[in-house]
């Protein structure tokens, strides 16, 4: 195998999230679609650590590990904000959330 | 068949398995249907990980996409009662065309892109990392970094349990 096929679904996956990011009306779908981008930001880096000239360095690799622990912050701080902003209005819709304050 | 062949087919299967996953998600109605196949996507690129040799971050790919966020967003959608279809509302929002178009334009770019240029094409020998190894990096030269994603974890978790606490306000409606 060599690297630009694990670029190419990188590329795909990446435009994926973004669709879904841009397109949902549910904002959990939406906070999905951003995890979709950042899985797709993390296949380049294991994919360049792997064909990289020096991968016993493993930067890469642990630059890909802090990166999943960031999502995993950010996936639970958003679905927080959906749990709260759903108790206050009642929807998820995005299409009427127009405002944040209490 | 020749090794080289099966490894490409077995390539292309979780690449298409991996995608597949995606775009459903980007198209089911049910939001519940859509987190399961979120699932399919997040154990794709677990497999893709193996494949590249990075045996800890496949790991750790399933630990946490698989076994935390997957959960974490069922347990969303089914908060926020979202997993009762609603078949009058129309599930994408009011600018989907535009966003799509936004999309499509990005992936061939970044296709184009990485099309025309020069990539390493041979690889060495698949690394054998240890875990031993990772952990003495992890201690020793990103140390910082580690103990900076430590307490974005830890401030993450107390601000998602307030901002989700239901406050005096929220309780009496």
């Amino acid at each position: 195998m060599t690297l630009t096929p694990y670029l190419i679904v990188a590329a795909l996956l990446f435009a994926l999230g973004l669709g879904i990011a841009l397109t949902r009306r549910n904002a959990i779908l939406v906070l999905i679609g951003i995890e979709l981008m950042l899985n797709a930001a993390n296949l380049n880096l294991i994919a360049f650590w792997r064909f990289g000239a020096h991968p016993e360095f493993m930067t890469g690799m642990l630059f890909a590990l802090f990166s999943i622990a960031v999502a995993a912050a950010e996936a639970s701080v958003g679905l927080g904000l959906v749990i709260a902003w759903y108790r206050h209005s009642k929807t998820t819709d995005l299409d009427q959330m127009t405002r944040m304050k209490g | 068949m020749s090794p080289a062949m099966i490894e490409g087919f077995l390539f292309g299967l979780i690449a298409v398995m991996t995608l597949a996953g995606a775009l459903a998600a980007a198209l089911l109605r049910n939001l519940v249907h859509c987190a399961l196949s979120l699932t399919v996507t997040f154990a794709g690129l677990a497999v893709l990980y193996l494949s590249l040799g990075a045996q800890f971050v496949g790991l750790s790919q399933i630990l946490v996409y698989i076994g935390a966020v997957a959960i974490l967003v069922v347990f969303a959608i089914l908060l926020t009662h979202g997993a009762g279809a609603l078949p009058h509302l129309f599930v994408a929002s009011s600018g989907w065309r535009t966003g799509w178009v936004a999309a499509v334009v990005v992936a061939f770019v970044f296709i184009g892109a990485l099309l025309r240029s020069p990539l390493p094409q041979s690889s060495g020998p698949v690394p054998q990392i240890a875990v031993r190894s990772i952990g003495q990096a992890l201690m020793g030269a990103y140390v910082l970094p580690l103990e900076i994603v430590a307490i974005l974890l830890t401030v993450a978790l107390i601000g998602a349990v307030i901002v989700a606490m239901p406050t005096e306000q929220g309780e009496s409606k």
